[in-house]
C-alpha cells in the first residue's frame, strides 16, 4: 500500500487538533473530579459556551478573536462557579451518580436553550487575520492557524499541569483532594478552593470552545458528542495524573487521525474500540489508580 | 400485594375506558425498561448511561427477524431478547471491571459505539431505520393487528416482566446486591464474589431491557436510530429518577409521567429537552427519592 504523504499529514494534523481539544476537556475534568468528585457531564456544553461566547463578542460587541480567547474562559469560568455555588455544592457527601445526573440535566438544559435560539446549523465564525493562510513544510500545506490551536492547546496544558504540581496553590489543592477536612483545620479555605477549581476546569473546556470556534464551526449540539469521546479518553487514561491525562488525549487524537487515513470507517468508533482493549488487558487505566 | 393487584386491574381495565390504548402501550414498555434498569441501579448501585443499546438491538432484531425474515411474533421477541441478552454478556465484561463513576462512562461510550455500529451497517437502514413491520399473529391464534388484543399481550408481557424483576430483588440474590450496593468492599471481604454478582444483574437488566424493546416495535412499528441514542439512555434514567431509584413501582409511574409529559409538551418543541433537564436538576436537588420513595417514606413503607 503507497502513502500519500500529504493526506497523511493532513488527517494526522486533524487528529492532533481533536487531540488538544481531548486533552483540555479530560483535564478539567480530571481536576475537577479530584476536588469535588463528581463528573462533570456539562463539560460538553460549556465548551459550547465558550465558542458562542466567541460568537457574541465578534457580532455584539465587535470584540475579536484575542480578545475572546482571555473573556470568554472567564466569563464560561464565572458562569460555572455560579453553577457550583448554587447547586453542585449541596450534593457533597452524597452518592457520585447524583453529581453525574445534575449536570447531565444541566447539560440538557444549556443545550436546548441554545438549540431553541439556534438552530442545529452551525454559526460561521472567521479565522482571525494575523492567523490566515498557510506554510508549505515541502511534505505538506501548513494552514497557520491549525497549527497555532495545537501549539497554543500544549503549552496551556502544560502550565495547568505546573500549576497543579509545581505551585504552592497546586499544593493545597492536590492535598485537599486527599484530605479536605485536614487541610481546612490547617485554617485554607477549602470550599473556596472548589469553587475556583470548577471555574478552573470549566474555563479550560471554554478555552477549547474558543478554538475551536473557527474550525467547526458554532453550534448548540457540538459539545454532545465530543464529550462522549472524552468519557473514553478519561476511562482510558485513567483520572489520576494531569500529565496522564495530557498525554492520552494527544496520543487518541494522533490515533484517531490515522485510522481516518488508513480506514476511515472506524474512525468515529476506534477510540471506543481502545477503551474496550484497555479495560480488558488494564482495568485500570493506562495511568490511573485502581478503583 | 395490594399494590401489585391494584396497578394490574388498573392497567387490565384501560381498553374499557376510551383512554388512548397506544399511549399506555408505549408507557408499559418503557416502564418496564425502566424497571430493568432500576434493577441495576436501585439495587446494585451502577448506573448505567447506555441502556438505550439494549431497546435499540432488540428492537432492531425483531424488526428484522419479522420483517426480512418472516418469523412469527413469538419467535422475533425471543430472537430480540437473546440478541440484547448476548450484548448485555459482551459489554458487561467489559463495564464490570471499574468500579463506581466510571461504570456509567463506560457503558456511555459502549452504547456510543454502538450506535456508530448499527448507523453503518445496512440491516439497519441507517437514518431511515427499520419500518413498516407486519405484527402478525402471537402463537398462530392471537391477532396483533387488532389493538384490544395487542394491548393484553404487551401487558403480559410487562407483567412477566415486572415479576422477575419482583422475584430477583426479594430473592437471595437481590440480597446480596443490596450488599453490594451499602458496601461493596464488605461483601467481598464477607466472601461474596461481587464481580460475579454484578455480572448476573448487568445481565438480567440488559436482557429485559431487550424483552421492552422487542414489545416496543409491535406498538410503534418501527426501529430507529433514536432508541439507541445516548438521549434514550437519558430518558430512561429520568424515568427511574422521577418515580424513585430502588423502589418496586417508582419506575412504572415515572416512565408514564415522563412519556404522557412528552405527550403534553410535543408542541414546545426543543424546550422539551429545557424542561427534561430541569426535571433532572429539580430532582436531585430536592426531590431524590422520586415519587414513589417519598410517598414509601411518608407512609413508611416500603413501595
Amino acid at each position: 500500500m503507497s502513502i500519500n504523504l500529504q493526506a497523511l499529514s493532513a488527517q494526522l494534523l486533524v487528529g492532533l487538533i481533536n487531540g488538544s481539544f481531548y486533552a483540555l476537556l479530560s483535564l478539567g475534568l480530571a481536576v475537577i473530579f479530584g476536588m469535588l468528585n463528581i463528573i462533570n457531564f456539562a463539560h460538553g456544553a460549556l465548551y459550547m459556551m465558550g465558542a458562542f461566547c466567541a460568537y457574541f463578542l465578534l457580532n455584539g460587541l465587535g470584540l475579536n478573536y484575542w480578545f475572546a480567547l482571555i473573556i470568554a474562559p472567564v466569563a464560561v469560568g464565572i458562569f460555572g462557579m455560579i453553577l457550583e455555588r448554587t447547586m453542585l455544592k449541596w450534593l457533597t457527601g452524597l452518592d457520585h451518580l447524583y453529581g453525574l445526573l445534575l449536570t447531565f440535566g444541566l447539560a440538557l438544559i444549556i443545550q436546548g436553550v441554545f438549540q431553541n435560539y439556534f438552530g442545529s446549523s452551525g454559526l460561521p465564525y472567521a479565522i482571525p487575520d494575523q492567523l490566515r493562510g498557510g506554510m508549505n513544510l515541502g511534505f505538506m500545506f501548513l494552514p497557520i492557524y491549525r497549527g497555532w490551536v495545537v501549539i497554543f492547546s500544549l503549552v496551556v496544558c502544560l502550565l495547568t499541569w505546573y500549576l497543579i504540581e509545581r505551585t504552592r496553590l497546586g499544593a493545597y489543592l492536590r492535598a485537599a483532594t486527599e484530605n479536605p477536612t485536614l487541610v481546612r483545620a490547617f485554617g485554607i479555605n477549602v470550599p473556596r478552593m472548589i469553587t475556583l477549581t470548577y471555574g478552573l476546569g470549566v474555563g479550560l473546556a471554554a478555552l477549547a470552545g474558543v478554538l475551536s470556534a473557527p474550525i467547526n464551526q458554532v453550534r448548540p449540539l457540538m459539545g454532545t458528542d465530543l464529550i462522549i469521546v472524552v468519557f473514553a479518553v478519561v476511562v482510558i487514561g485513567g483520572m489520576g495524573s494531569i500529565m496522564g491525562s495530557i498525554i492520552t488525549g494527544f496520543t487518541l487524537g494522533i490515533v484517531e487521525g490515522l485510522t481516518k487515513y488508513f480506514y476511515p470507517e472506524a474512525s468515529n468508533t476506534v477510540v471506543f474500540v481502545l477503551m474496550v482493549l484497555v479495560l480488558l488487558v488494564k482495568p485500570a487505566g493506562l495511568t490511573g489508580r485502581a478503583t | 400485594m395490594i399494590a401489585f393487584v391494584l396497578m394490574t386491574v388498573l392497567l387490565a381495565i384501560v381498553p374499557f375506558t376510551g383512554i388512548y390504548p397506544f399511549f399506555v402501550m408505549q408507557g408499559l414498555c418503557f416502564a418496564l425498561l425502566a424497571c430493568a434498569f432500576n434493577l441495576l441501579v436501585g439495587y446494585g448501585g451502577l448506573l448505567s448511561f447506555g441502556h438505550a443499546m439494549f431497546l435499540g438491538t432488540a428492537g432492531y432484531f425483531t424488526a428484522h427477524a419479522l420483517k426480512v425474515w418472516g418469523l412469527s411474533p413469538e419467535l422475533g421477541i425471543i430472537f430480540g431478547t437473546a440478541g440484547a441478552a448476548a450484548l448485555a454478556v459482551i459489554t458487561g465484561l467489559v463495564a464490570i471491571r471499574r468500579l463506581g463513576i466510571y461504570f456509567a462512562m463506560i457503558t456511555l461510550a459502549l452504547s456510543q459505539l454502538v450506535y456508530f455500529i448499527y448507523l453503518q451497517t445496512p440491516f439497519t437502514h441507517g437514518e431511515d431505520g427499520i419500518q413498516g413491520i407486519p405484527q402478525g399473529k402471537l402463537f398462530g391464534i392471537f391477532d396483533l393487528s387488532q389493538p384490544t388484543t395487542l394491548y393484553y399481550v404487551i401487558l403480559a408481557g410487562f407483567l412477566l416482566g415486572f415479576l422477575l424483576i419482583y422475584r430477583t430483588i426479594n430473592s437471595p440474590f437481590g440480597e446480596v446486591l443490596k450488599a453490594i450496593r451499602e458496601n461493596e468492599p464488605r461483601a467481598i471481604s464477607l466472601g461474596y464474589k461481587t464481580d460475579q454478582y454484578k455480572f448476573l444483574a448487568y445481565v438480567l437488566s440488559g436482557t429485559l431491557a431487550g424483552l421492552a424493546g422487542s414489545l416496543k416495535v409491535f406498538v410503534a412499528q418501527n426501529a430507529s436510530l433514536t432508541d439507541v441514542h445516548w438521549s434514550m439512555s437519558g430518558e430512561i434514567v429520568l424515568m427511574t429518577l422521577v418515580g424513585g431509584l430502588g423502589t418496586v413501582f417508582g419506575p412504572v409511574v415515572g416512565a408514564f409521567v415522563i412519556i404522557a409529559m412528552q405527550q403534553y409538551l410535543a408542541g414546545f418543541g426543543q424546550w422539551v429537552t429545557v424542561i427534561q433537564g430541569a426535571v433532572f436538576v429539580i430532582c436531585v436537588l430536592t426531590f431524590r427519592r422520586g415519587i414513589i420513595g417519598e410517598l414509601a417514606h411518608f407512609f413508611r413503607r416500603s413501595l
